[in-house]
């Protein structure tokens, strides 16, 4: 019942709402050797734009960290004859300032809209006749399987691990083996990870799939190095079968358990992940609550590390709330576990 | 009297405010079949909980085949054998496997069970059925081989929580004489039902009402104490001031 009242309700609000794909608070930072009158006039333009934050002049060495940390998703180039040859036009002589674009393309989506807003919004000014060289990094191709495999791989353990692991369990609860079971000799806690071990081993068997058909077949470069992808994952799996764990024990009956999987988890996150749509783009109330959706952490560090090449130890801190996650999972069902035989 | 396998004093169970099983003292011997009657509600399935070693209780003291019920409940459960009214063994595995996971289970080593799915199976007339599905038995069938399961490592005490719901009468018999057998062999039945014709099966049978534990006796006794006909007017005598429902 209150199920089926509360979906419509969620779902006409993240998508009416919160959920937009077009690009909302883009982080743009700005190169220029001379802050000139026309340099000044387009970072107000942008500054006082919706659709973007500025973060402040950056040199030019920083760009490739700007960018790779995640910090900014577009850096404005303005080059060092900007100026001059602004001032050629002005005088009627024929000239081509230049304005360097260079757009952070792992997720494709975000990367193309605000490109072309950037566009739009400069070209306002005087520098009209301004020539654009849009670079895009880490996806030059804008292949859109560098946006999405991230966001698959997030689903397809939580729907392997979580979704599998607590139907099995609540199975041998209602069809009554899981009582025998109870009354073995058996630990409890035993049978439940025995009841885990196969999907574990499934889900490394997919897991080794995945990478090798994104690699060989996609083409996503995996650059950020296949151990800290794989070790990343492998921690998200046992986090998704803690996860599992904890919807078995609430759930009742099978249909309970695939009801709370797929509202309560497949649901927030394909929608709050940012695997469908970019989280700068949500109202603060739903950024907020997107923090407490595991897949958010893991499809980030993900991205970073398949796509835009960062190394293992960039992603700490997405590493450590995914581990933090897994304990709180896993010891609050272990506990309600015991609780439950009394 | 004979060697005291089940021994319960002054047992309680609450859930907050609500005392589902109330000062419960009772004993059970070696080789009994052990009645324990009561209507929906009255807390016979807590109190049988509670004996098996999955629920702790709230005060008293009781031991199961020499272990104490509240500290020794895992040791408990090496001792005793369960059969619940669902049937719960697994459908979609054969007979054998069945045979073979329990024993695993219950820690019996290779060769015997072996040994003892042969002997099982023979005493059955199962052998014919050994790699058939248990799902694609009849009903009276899985619930002979879930009991058979339950007692195959020889445990002191078997629990059977109403075995034999939903089973027509000729297979019921069939149970019981079953159940016949493994008290003859030593050991212990410790059994609840709805059927009062079952009752009087038993050596001596329980009646809870409320929590409380209203009667135990023979069956013969009992009828004789209520000047009753059948073990039905005896249970009917007592429910009938019964407070709590299902």
């Amino acid at each position: 019942m209150l199920v089926v009242m509360l979906i419509p309700v969620v779902l006409i609000v993240l998508f009416g709402f919160a959920i937009s794909t077009e690009v909302n608070n883009v982080n743009v930072a700005v190169v220029a050797t001379e802050r000139t009158d026309c340099v000044n006039d387009a970072v107000n333009r942008i500054a006082h734009n919706n659709y973007f934050n500025f973060c402040g002049f950056i040199d030019q060495d920083q760009i490739d960290q700007e960018l790779r940390s995640g910090k900014v998703s577009a850096v404005i180039v303005f080059a060092s004859d900007f100026d001059r040859r602004m001032a050629q036009i002005s005088d009627g002589l024929p000239s081509t300032p230049i304005i360097q674009l260079i757009v952070d393309a792992a997720d494709v989506n975000t990367a193309g809209a605000s490109t072309a807003y950037l566009q739009e919004i400069l070209l306002g000014s005087e520098s009209k006749q301004a020539m654009f060289e849009t670079r895009m990094l880490f996806n030059p191709q804008m292949k859109s399987a560098y946006n999405f495999v991230p966001g698959i791989m997030g689903l397809i353990f939580i729907l392997v691990c979580a979704m599998m692991t607590s139907v099995s369990i609540v199975r041998e609860k209602e069809v009554g083996t899981m009582e025998v079971l109870l009354v073995s000799p058996m630990r409890p806690v035993k049978i439940v990870f025995a009841k885990m071990i196969p999907y574990f081993v499934i889900s490394c068997a997919v897991l080794v799939i995945i990478l090798l058909l994104s690699y060989y077949l996609l083409g996503v470069p995996m650059s950020g190095g296949v151990w800290g992808i794989f070790s990343l994952s492998l921690l998200y799996v046992v986090l998704s079968l803690s996860l599992g764990l904890l919807v078995s024990i609430i759930a009742k009956t099978q249909v309970a358990a695939l009801l709370i999987s797929a509202m309560v988890m497949m649901m927030p996150m394909m929608l709050l992940s940012g695997m469908l749509f970019p989280i700068e783009n949500f109202p603060k109330i739903f950024e907020v609550i997107s923090t407490v959706v595991p897949a958010r952490w893991y499809i980030d560090a993900i991205r970073k590390m398949m796509i835009q090449g960062s190394p293992f130890i960039a992603v700490w801190k997405e590493f450590a709330i995914l581990l933090g996650m897994s304990v709180i999972f896993l010891s609050v069902s272990l506990v309600r576990f015991n609780d439950k035989l009394e | 009297m004979s060697e005291i396998v089940i021994s319960v004093r002054n047992l309680t169970k609450r859930f907050g405010n609500f005392i589902a099983v109330n000062d419960v003292s009772f004993d059970v011997y070696r080789g009994e079949i052990f009645g324990f009657l009561g209507a929906n509600g009255a807390g016979k399935t807590t109190a049988m909980r509670m004996l098996c070693g999955l629920s702790y209780p709230s005060s008293g003291t009781g031991t199961v085949a020499g272990f104490d019920i509240s500290r020794e409940g895992e040791t408990i459960k090496r001792h005793i054998g369960y059969m619940s009214q669902r049937f719960s063994l697994y459908n979609t595995l054969t007979v054998s496997e069945n045979i073979n996971l329990f024993a695993g289970i219950y820690g019996l080593s290779k060769k015997d069970t072996a040994k003892r799915r042969e002997e099982l199976l023979a005493r059955l007339n199962f052998s014919s059925e050994s790699d058939t599905l248990v799902g694609a038995l009849p009903l009276g069938w899985k619930q002979k081989l879930a009991f058979a399961i339950a007692a195959i490592h020889h445990p002191e005490v078997v629990f059977l929580d109403e075995p034999t719901g939903g089973v027509d009468p000729v297979t019921r018999r069939q149970f019981w004489e079953m159940i016949y057998e493994a008290s003859e062999g030593g050991t212990t039945i410790f059994v609840t039902t709805h059927y009062m014709d079952e009752a009087e099966y038993c050596s001596r049978v329980s009646i809870m009402v409320d929590g409380e534990l209203r009667a135990l006796d023979t069956p013969t006794r009992l009828k004789q104490q209520f000047n009753a006909e059948s073990m039905n007017e005896v249970f009917r005598t007592l429910a009938r001031d019964a407070v709590r429902e299902e």
